[in-house]
């Protein structure tokens, strides 16, 4: 769908101009937040409501959708339309919003254990099908609502109230498994860092699909500091920041990718050694998902978050579901007239008259 | 010339391996009797398996029609007629065939490997042991590859064609048009002239054989049945539900968005539903049962009306969904096309036994209204109720349908949709209370005092944004621990549900003197209608009455269960209604149940009441499995 004269971008196609401006407290609802002193979510949460004015869109034409989970609290404190779900099913929900009215702009807020554990299926069936909404799963690798179990983002080994001698599971990957599922934009951000957030919340927004932005989060009460390595001095060494266009490098450019011809596989080098012009380009939007997807595999969850790309992994254009579902519905003019087209339907090729 | 008979109705069934197209057959048949006029009940049969091993009894799938020259409501306890395309068919519906009854089978098909497989020790056709029926046993396997043999079809494409050929005959010996069949075929396979070529060649053929082979004594005619003047059609209960979802829409002005996983017996409704994506009508085949209601509470979120269709094992995983269409008080309308269970059970054969699901069985609190129709058309009245109910309270509303009603036909006289009352989602556009501070807000859980039902603000309204979900909420849509909120909200759920207007039940009882009731609900309505009719014309009186409201249940119905000595209430299950009025009414009713996966007839409920009306015994009544018996 594109409007010609509309300034909005195709995300947000469909979708109204505002026609007074706003400010984020205009997106602050009366409910007082009850999150855990110290949780990443008050960082996402003040930063999701610092952005949504700048969209330009009247507050009335959002919906936040969550499902169960610390995290899926996020829309009643959004003065938006919101709907708290069903642990896991925030986004068959979802669908059904965006499937219904384009002139919506749909968010999911999600957890690690609502998003990988029980809606697991929903997950990868609203990437492939690329329905119009912006998933943000806030990853904090742990149980918080029901008090600190492990959950599918932790790393096997962690010992927790339900894995006292460490558990059994192998974590997943969220953002190798959205690209698995045909994501067409998948990216990654961090609580504390509110302006590479926003700079992905925009780019999300814009974004006309589905949109997995994996926010890592910490819970201070049951796995804190689990991205300490991504957030203290020495966050640097460790954090690349994927830029379009750019050769991927960190640490004060010291330290840069390469990658195996044969393999496909992404090997962090010294950037002196190795040469500026044999560091891999970062580029979101090849169709080709093997270098996003080598670029997922450099933090692995099991332990190491010493290399740990951040930023957008994948951005491709493919028809979503709901515009497609949309194009193939047609009404039959005004309300007469489809009551004439209903009535020939119930009539049906073969009726018979009893005078 | 044969002489021509007149009946005033005839059971016809045909059977044949689950790939020789007898439920094709059989809707063809359907149709051109429908065209003559008669009243007409159906019931077809197959295997869940889509092809099970070719030739075995197992895999043998039936369709039974009976029509008439007057109204019926059954398709009919044993058939007169039994076309049997090969041995395992002959084999599996024969013990059901009427005394006196002819049998039209492919002799063709009568070798010793396909009796082998059938598990028959000789043939049937010449080893005496089909004596006292009617035998007619031409080789239709070699006559259609000869009718069609200058068509440019393969052998396997002629033989296919077979089909046609029996329905041609049998088209000629109870007088049907052919007509409408010789359309169907030409529009059906319009895109494949060779196959349509053949199969119009095999149909021709067919009734030609009748005309000319002098296999048959007589010829018969069953002359139109007396209905209305109207406008009428065939249509079986999974299409008048899918045309009802349609038409609830289209009164409240809402687009009609079906979430749902396809699951049989209920999967043709979403077929039905997704030819009409140009009247406004979305389909969301998704990755689950949970997605797919999920998909539709979103869409009535978004100001929709969402639907979802399933059967017994889906209706399970909906349960939460449905917990939360209650919590957020928003339309839903789930259809459960009930097949047996529990589990898998048997995917493709009816039974009742979701009743309890449907009423109690969701953890909390958790009121919704259950409607049931009673005959295939009437799927229709019911889903359009469930829509206006849904909307206008703003709540779940779970239609009972079932295997038998979702397949089977009967005429159905259309109605006019500009007759119908328009339903009013009454959307709110304006703040409906002020917040704490006196600002105007919405307050989404303001009801109406008359129906109790929560505003309903939907997304891109200005200024009534607000949030819902599952944690109980005060009026204001805050979420409140409050107990004497959650005690106040629990009993507002409950008795916006039971002040849900609904018809006085009616009884029919023809003399007025009559000591019996038999109590229905959902498709037993034909076999007790017919099998009263049974017991009056032996001289019984006896009263029926038929809920079409499980709830809530009509307000006249603790006076008529009083009104009566004895209540029986025959049901598909081990009597989930029976034990609902005793709990509800503290009623004594009798229960018949019977759970074979097959419809009952109706002699299963004329004899158990007339059985009933011989006892003297007055001890408490017990209720056996197999329902033949009450103590």
């Amino acid at each position: 769908m594109t409007t010609t004269t509309s300034p909005l971008p195709d995300g947000l196609a469909g979708l109204p101009l505002a026609t007074t401006s706003s400010a984020r407290g205009d997106f602050v609802s009366e409910a007082e937040v009850r999150w855990c002193p110290g949780c990443g979510d008050y960082a996402v949460l003040a930063a999701f409501q610092s952005f949504l004015p700048s969209l330009g869109i009247p507050r009335e034409n959002m919906v936040v959708v969550s499902g169960i989970g610390c995290s899926s609290r996020f829309p009643y404190y959004v003065d938006t339309y919101g709907m708290h779900s069903i642990h896991g099913r925030a986004l068959p929900i979802a669908t059904g919003i965006a499937v219904a009215r384009p002139d919506l702009t749909v968010w999911v807020v999600t957890g690690d254990g609502d998003a990988l554990s029980i809606g697991g299926n929903h997950l990868i069936h609203a990437l492939r099908r690329n329905v119009n909404c912006t998933i943000l799963l806030f990853n904090n690798r742990i149980y918080g609502l029901t008090k600190g179990q492990y959950s599918p983002t932790s790393e096997q080994g962690k010992v927790t109230k339900s894995s006292p001698v460490g558990s059994p599971d192998y974590p997943f990957n969220p953002v190798s498994l959205a690209l698995g599922a045909e994501a067409t934009f998948v990216a990654r951000a961090i609580d504390s860092d509110r302006a590479g957030l926003t700079e992905i919340l925009h780019a999300a927004a814009a974004h006309r699909g589905a949109a997995l932005v994996e926010i890592y989060q910490n819970c201070p009460i049951f796995n804190d500091g689990a991205y300490a390595t991504l957030k203290g001095a020495e966050s640097g060494d460790h954090l690349i920041r994927l830029v379009d266009g750019e050769p991927i490098i960190w640490a004060q450019g010291n330290r840069g990718l390469t990658r195996d011809p044969v393999s496909g596989a992404l090997s962090p080098v010294d950037v002196a050694e190795a040469g500026i012009d044999h560091i891999v380009r970062h580029d979101a939007t090849r169709e080709d998902p093997s270098l996003a997807f080598a670029l997922s595999r450099l933090s692995d969850l099991t332990a190491r978050i010493d290399h740990t790309p951040i930023g957008i992994f994948r951005r491709v254009d493919r028809p979503t579901y709901d515009d497609v579902v949309r194009e193939q519905v047609t009404v039959a003019g005004d309300r007469q007239e489809a009551a004439r087209a209903l009535q020939q339907v119930l009539v049906g090729p073969d009726p018979w008259t009893i005078v | 010339m044969v002489d021509v008979v007149t009946l005033d109705r005839i059971i016809i069934r045909f059977a044949g391996d689950s790939g020789d197209g007898m439920q094709l057959t059989g809707d063809r048949f359907t149709a051109e009797t429908a065209h003559q006029g008669n009243d007409l009940a159906t019931l077809p049969s197959y295997p869940a398996e889509i092809r099970a091993p070719q030739g075995t009894v197992p895999g043998v799938s039936s369709f039974q029609i009976q029509f008439a020259d007057h109204d019926i409501s059954t398709p009919g306890d044993r058939p007169d007629v039994l076309v049997a395309m090969n041995p395992a068919a002959l084999k599996a519906h024969l013990p059901d065939l009427a005394d006196g009854g002819i049998i039209v089978v492919d002799a063709g098909e009568f070798t010793s490997r396909a009796l082998t497989k059938a598990g028959y020790s000789s043939d049937p056709l010449t080893d005496g042991s089909l004596q006292g029926r009617a035998v007619v046993a031409p080789d239709l396997t070699a006559l259609t590859v000869a009718a069609v043999a200058d068509l440019g079809v393969t052998r396997k494409e002629a033989t296919r064609s077979k089909n046609m050929f029996a329905l041609g005959l049998v088209t000629w010996l109870y007088s049907r048009p052919t007509a409408p069949t010789e359309d169907y075929l030409t529009r059906r396979f319009a895109q494949q002239p060779a196959v349509r070529d053949a199969n119009l060649a095999a149909f021709r053929a067919g009734h030609a054989f009748g005309e000319t082979s002098e296999l048959f004594a007589h010829r018969y005619e069953i002359a139109a049945a007396p209905m209305p003047p109207g406008v009428y059609r065939h249509i079986n209960g999974n299409q008048a539900m899918a045309y009802g979802l349609m038409t609830g829409a289209h009164l409240a002005g809402l687009g009609l968005v079906c979430g749902t996983y396809p699951i049989t017996p209920a999967s043709d409704i979403l077929h039905e539903l997704a030819r009409h994506k140009n009247h406004g009508v979305t389909t969301v085949q998704a990755e689950d049962e949970i997605a797919g209601v999920g998909v539709a509470l979103g869409a009535s979120f978004a100001g929709a009306l969402g639907v979802t269709t399933t059967s017994g094992p889906g209706l399970a995983l909906k349960t939460e969904t449905i917990n939360l269409a209650v919590m957020t008080e928003l339309p839903l309308v789930v259809v459960d096309v009930q097949r047996a269970g529990p589990s898998t059970g048997l995917p493709t054969k009816t039974e009742q036994a979701d009743l309890f699901a449907a009423l109690v069985g969701r953890p909390g609190e958790s009121p919704v209204p259950v409607l049931a129709p009673g005959t295939p058309a009437e799927c229709f009245d019911v889903a359009v109720e469930a829509c206006r109910i849904a909307v206008t309270y703003r709540t779940p509303v779970i239609v009972l349908s079932d295997g038998y009603l979702g397949n089977g036909a009967e005429p159905w006289q259309v109605p006019r949709v500009e007759d119908m009352a328009p339903i009013d989602p009454a959307f709110e556009t304006e703040p409906n209370g002020v917040s704490a501070s006196g600002a105007p807000r919405h307050l989404p859980y303001r009801r109406d005092p008359q129906t109790l039902a929560r505003a309903w603000a939907v997304p891109g309204t200005p200024g009534l944004e607000h949030r819902i979900g599952g944690l109980e909420k005060s009026e204001s849509g805050a979420i409140s621990y409050d107990p004497d909120n959650h005690e106040t909200m629990v009993r507002v759920r409950a008795a916006k549900i039971a002040g849900v207007p609904v018809a006085d039940l009616t009884v029919d009882d023809p003399s007025g003197r009559a000591d019996v009731l038999v109590l229905g609900w959902g498709s037993t309505a034909g076999p007790i209608r017919a099998g009263a009719d049974l017991l009056r014309q032996g001289g019984h009186e006896v009263a029926t009455a038929h809920l079409r409201h499980l709830n809530p249940l009509p307000a006249n119905l603790a006076e008529v269960l009083e009104r009566y000595d004895r209540v029986v209430v025959p049901e598909l299950n081990l009597g989930q209604l029976a034990l609902t009025l005793r709990a509800v009414f503290s009623a004594r009713v009798t229960s018949l149940s019977q759970v074979r996966g097959m419809p009952l007839t109706a002699h299963d409920v004329a004899d158990f009441v007339a059985n009933l009306e011989m006892e003297s015994d007055s001890s408490p009544h017990e209720t056996s499995a197999t329902g033949r018996t009450a103590a």
